[in-house]
């Protein structure tokens, strides 16, 4: 699978298909136009884990702010050609949890949630992978289309910190890619992988926090299932069920004064991140 | 115990994070969870902010924060 491609490419073993010059060769980066895109696809991940050079490499973007202060994001799209399909590239926030309270953290997790990407690249830190982990099991919970970019291999490398891509790939059960991104490794294996993911769909078997109590589980059933017939077409029932029964204050009132349905349609209309977000879930 | 205590090169285990709401979550977001290894990376001048070492991470906190979470001290030497 390509997923577990080894960081230094392999050479090509004759069958050019499968080899990492020839992919290469058939990304064609779009800049800021994406243009007709058939694919839209979210890059997320902690902060500092390098999302925006992959987000670059893809692009063939350079210049892009790299931090995001209070209310206003910084237009962060591009786009890509790659084996005949336009993808659309969205730059997400830097952010440890979807479930916290700032401002840049409700962008990305309101994205994510009602945006709806075809596929979302989690960007992760391979040498702080434990911290990384949390918001890749959180994303997990939300979408089953995830591609998680281990980046800074180099870097782990060098502090003798060795991974197992490939038992973490099967533990997540999606595909995960070894980068080094500032050195453009591995970027052929992650156009792969997501093309795979954009293309084939949810893989089946993604990992899910199961230790839930079955009262909680009826509870949350029972919620989501009132959330749907409130706010029919609405996605994410179940996640945002769980949060109600948190007690969080940002979705209450979101269900309370129905801004829920109009935040999901929003951003699935637009499929895109906005400038100025006025309202979000928080 | 809580973290505000813990000295210089002292290891220690995290066994609740008391404190409530926002300042919880993000706590254990930043991977403050019980069960979880730290120790003191860096002191400031007054002792507040202190800068810990969470798993492979460093993590500043206010000794306002810090003493809301519970820990279990071992001795230095104890490997981590």
């Amino acid at each position: 699978m390509t997923s577990s491609a080894e960081l230094p490419q392999a050479p090509a073993h004759g069958a050019c298909a499968s080899c990492a010059v020839y992919n290469a060769a058939n990304l064609k980066k779009l800049g800021i136009k994406p243009g007709n895109y058939d694919y839209v696809v979210a890059v997320a991940g902690n902060p500092n884990t390098g999302k925006s050079t992959v987000f670059n490499a893809l692009t063939g973007l350079r210049q892009h702010v790299g931090n995001w202060p209070g209310k206003t994001v910084s237009r962060a799209e591009g786009g890509f050609r790659y084996h005949d399909h336009g993808y659309k590239l969205v730059d997400l926030p830097g952010t440890y949890s979807l479930l916290s309270t700032s401002n840049d953290e409700d962008i990305a997790r309101d994205f994510l949630l009602f945006g709806q990407p075809d596929v979302t690249v989690v960007v992760a830190d391979a040498t702080r992978l434990e911290r990384n982990l949390n918001l890749v099991l959180q994303v997990l919970e939300i979408t089953e289309r995830v591609v998680v970019a281990l980046n800074l291999m180099d870097e782990a490398e060098r502090h003798g910190i060795d991974i197992d891509v490939r038992h973490l790939a099967r533990e997540l059960g999606v595909p995960v890619v070894p980068m080094a991104a500032r050195k453009g490794d591995g970027i052929p294996a992650l156009l792969e992988a997501i093309e795979q993911v954009a293309q084939d769909g949810a893989t089946a078997k993604r990992h899910r926090v199961a230790q839930r109590h079955p009262r909680i589980e009826r509870a949350v059933r029972d919620l989501a299932r009132q959330l749907e017939r409130a706010f029919p077409g609405l996605p994410n029932t179940r996640w945002i069920a769980l949060r109600l029964l948190e007690g969080d204050p940002g979705t209450e009132r979101a269900v309370r004064d129905g801004t829920l349905s109009d935040l999901s349609r929003a951003w699935s209309a637009r499929k895109t991140a906005p400038t100025n977000l006025a309202g979000t879930l928080e | 115990m809580t973290l505000d205590q813990l000295r210089q090169d002292d290891h220690a285990t995290v066994v609740a994070v008391d404190s409530r709401g926002g300042d919880r979550r993000r706590l254990m977001d930043l991977g403050l969870l019980p069960g979880t290894k730290i120790r003191v990376h860096m002191k400031s001048p007054l002792g507040d902010p202190t800068a810990y070492l969470v798993r492979g991470s460093v993590v500043a906190l206010r000794r306002s924060q810090a003493r809301h979470i519970r820990i279990e001290a071992h001795d230095a030497q104890e490997p981590t």
